[in-house]
């Protein structure tokens, strides 16, 4: 009866005008400029003009085996700087948080520092600090494994095939490990008391309740932790471009996807830049990316039990 | 519409700036370049060299960042307020210019006969019926040597192919020096100061490329891999770790008098002289056998030409033939050493080096590195490639035969010879 009687709501503009600056900004910047990379991948530029071709850019970077084998090059060693990144960062990085977050630790605070810093390092200070740490002729690692009687380990690894990318996956590690490690350790903390007393009251503790209790509850911060790192390193250029240079050296082993869209999109020395073959590429990382998103919270995150305290 | 304003400012820019300079009747000829090292050798000797002899016509010298010459240049020249004078890259990135109308054609002017035909090839149609670019600076490629080291040793320069490895040979075996500071972490390093410097003397310098253009060599033949054989022989002389050795890690090692020999670009000799402590010398690709005519890799660089909507075209033209003639050579030689002019005119040079250098014109004859015309057009890149491999075959990770066959699939795969 009330609402009957009640006068019709105005329409709500106050909505639409608090959206707005924040629509209008990331229309602006993300979405036209996605949209644009899209359009421009089904063109081509055909005698200064930009002719539209459908498809045949894809047909291209997949059938012209000029283009096939670097781009499954690339992909493959992106999907193996990942795994590095998956068994090798964010392991360790729950391992760091496990240890900080024990109450016995003393100076915490200056371990989470000291681990977080390199996180906030420019990427051409980590590539060029790296570079001279591992170089044969002037680094500190030869010296250092000979004073450990390791010297006959060390070879220039960044200028070996089998190697580079794997170092370069680990110089990645050493810089990311904080990122993990923070959102782990806040994970951590934000575990209630009093489910750690139950647990200490049924007998569980030390490394037990870690598995038992601990890890179950920051699953859900290893999930997103994991598509960070994903979309993180499907993305990445930095590192390599900075340490190994856009050729992505030796013999194209360190090249990723970001490197090889640098090199079609913008050329290099000789090697003119194709706008168009570049934006195939960079939709086809969007469609990866988007893909292993889409994989992650359709099938793994709905699935993830979470816990109310 | 953002163009629009762009051009309506840098028009606004251009009155505003000529405005200055309206009141005297002179005429203000503006150049375009990415040395923005040279401002003071353009200010302080070539300038006042050309405006002493040229009353009535001034020269500004303005330079933008290397990286950004190529973008910044075309907007200006789309808006139309581009200098009157610019400086040219050499190859594929002017003559797309001069496609464009953007450049006019300089096949006439007074001067240009001062450059031989090799010279004038960077800034040419394909065809090599219009030129474009007045040719300014070229660098060579040879070897250069730790002359101390040379005489400790008791080794004299070589000549032949036998005895440089003799020479690599002795100064391993003595083993105070790394016979040879080169690396292949950079990858142009293999290909730039390797390939393209010893190749010219199994391909026959210009005889060779040019038949590699025409179709008639390919990469596979026995020439073209010649040189990645005697390449793939440098590993053991080279330094410990050298897969991983950077291009400023070379230049170090030899400037610190660690190793003996350097393959070289004579880009470097300003530098190596400021910082090395010994005494220095320089010789050429060694040849087969002693009297051998040898072919040097003298590789244009640096060209500069005539924008075509300029108002001053009369001014400029006589600006660049000045640029043409042997006094600006001479000048510009000196202030640069290792940037050796292109003109035919020799060309007296204080700096024992560069003259070393500059001498094998005489005795060897002139080529430019084989990928750099015409032949690095499509996908994939001869020229990346050509890093790419020479790297692979000094790292062991490819045959010489490997790499040249590589390079011959990915040509042949867009490169269609005319017939």
């Amino acid at each position: 009866m009330a609402a009957d009687i009640r006068p019709k709501r105005p329409f709500r503009w106050h909505i639409g005008i608090f959206l707005a600056p924040a629509v209008l900004v990331y229309t602006a910047i993300m979405i036209l400029p996605l949209a644009g990379t899209l359009q421009l991948s089904l063109f081509r530029n055909i005698e200064q003009h930009q002719v539209f071709v459908g498809l045949e850019n894809f047909r291209t970077l997949f059938g012209d085996p000029n283009w096939s084998v670097g781009f499954w090059n690339a992909l493959r060693n992106n999907v193996w700087f990942f795994i590095i990144h998956m068994i090798v960062q964010n392991p360790i990085g729950v391992m760091l948080a496990a240890l900080l977050s024990s109450p016995k630790l003393r100076f915490a605070a200056f371990y989470r520092t000291a681990i977080f810093v390199p996180t906030i390092l420019s990427f051409v200070i980590v590539g060029f600090a790296w570079k001279l740490i591992l170089s044969p002729l002037w680094g500190v690692a030869p010296h250092l494994m000979d004073l450990v009687g390791l010297k006959s380990l060390f070879t220039p690894w960044l200028g070996k095939e089998q190697y580079a990318l794997t170092a370069l996956s680990l110089i990645s590690v050493w810089q990311f490990v904080g990122i993990p490690m923070m959102l782990i350790y806040a994970a951590l903390l934000s575990i209630p008391e009093e489910v750690i007393e139950a647990a200490e009251c049924d007998g569980i503790t030390g490394l037990s309740q870690f598995w038992k209790i601990k890890l179950p509850l920051i699953l859900p911060s290893i999930g997103i932790i994991s598509i960070l790192t994903f979309v993180g390193n499907f993305n990445a250029f930095d590192l390599i471009y900075t340490a190994q240079g856009a050729l992505a050296g030796p013999n194209y082993s360190t090249d990723i996807l970001g490197t090889f869209l640098y090199r079609a999109f913008f050329g290099f020395q000789l090697q003119t830049g194709d706008p168009n073959m570049g934006a195939a590429i960079a939709t086809m990382m969007f469609l990866i990316i988007l893909g292993g998103v889409c994989v992650y919270l359709f099938l793994v995150q709905t699935r993830l039990r979470r816990y109310q305290f | 519409m953002t163009t629009k304003l762009l051009t309506a400012l840098l028009l606004g820019t251009s009155i505003l700036g000529s405005a200055g300079v309206a009141s005297a009747a002179d005429v203000t000829l503006n150049i375009e370049s990415w040395r923005g090292d040279d401002l003071a050798i353009w200010k302080d000797k070539l300038i006042p060299a050309f405006e002493a002899k040229n009353p009535g016509i001034k020269v500004v010298f303005a330079p933008s960042a290397p990286t950004e010459y190529d973008a910044a240049l075309g907007a200006k020249l789309a808006a139309g307020s581009a200098g009157d004078l610019i400086t040219c890259r050499p190859f594929d990135k002017s003559l797309e210019l001069f496609k464009k109308g953007n450049l006019a054609d300089l096949s006439a002017l007074p001067g240009m006969e001062n450059f031989s035909p090799v010279a004038k090839s960077a800034w040419q149609t394909d065809d090599g019926k219009a030129s474009f670019c007045v040719p300014m600076a070229s660098v060579i490629h040879g070897f250069i040597y730790n002359k101390d080291a040379f005489d400790k040793l008791g080794i004299k320069v070589p000549e032949t192919r036998d005895e440089f490895f003799a020479a690599l040979d002795k100064v391993k075996a003595d083993g105070t020096y790394i016979p040879m500071a080169m690396g292949t972490k950079d990858l142009w390093e293999a290909a730039t100061m390797g390939y393209q410097n010893i190749g010219p003397n199994y391909w026959k310098g210009e005889d060779g490329r040019a038949a590699l253009i025409k179709g008639d060599q390919k990469l596979t033949d026995k020439d073209w891999v010649a040189p990645y054989e005697e390449l793939a022989k440098w590993k053991p002389y080279l330094g410990d770790g050298f897969e991983a050795q950077t291009y400023p890690d070379s230049q170090n090692l030899f400037t610190l008098g660690r190793a003996a020999i350097y393959p070289a670009g004579s880009w470097e000799i300003g530098l190596f002289n400021t910082q090395a402590q010994f005494k220095m010398g320089a010789f050429p690709p060694p040849v087969e056998k002693a009297g051998d005519t040898c072919y040097i890799s003298d590789h244009t660089d640096i060209g500069m030409g005539l924008n075509a909507a300029s108002k001053n075209a009369d001014a400029a033209k006589t600006f660049l033939s000045w640029v043409a003639s042997p006094d600006f050579a001479t000048i510009y030689a000196n202030a640069l050493p290792g940037f050796f002019s292109l003109n035919s005119a020799p060309v007296k040079m204080e700096d024992p080096l560069a003259q070393e250098f500059v001498s094998w014109r005489g005795k060897c004859k002139s080529t430019i590195r084989s990928t750099y015309q015409i032949l690095s057009r499509g996908t994939p890149n001869l020229e990346n490639e050509t890093w790419v491999e020479s790297a692979n075959v000094i790292n062991g990770t490819d045959t010489p035969e490997a790499a040249a066959k590589k390079l011959q699939t990915g040509l042949d795969s867009w490169y269609k010879p005319a017939k």
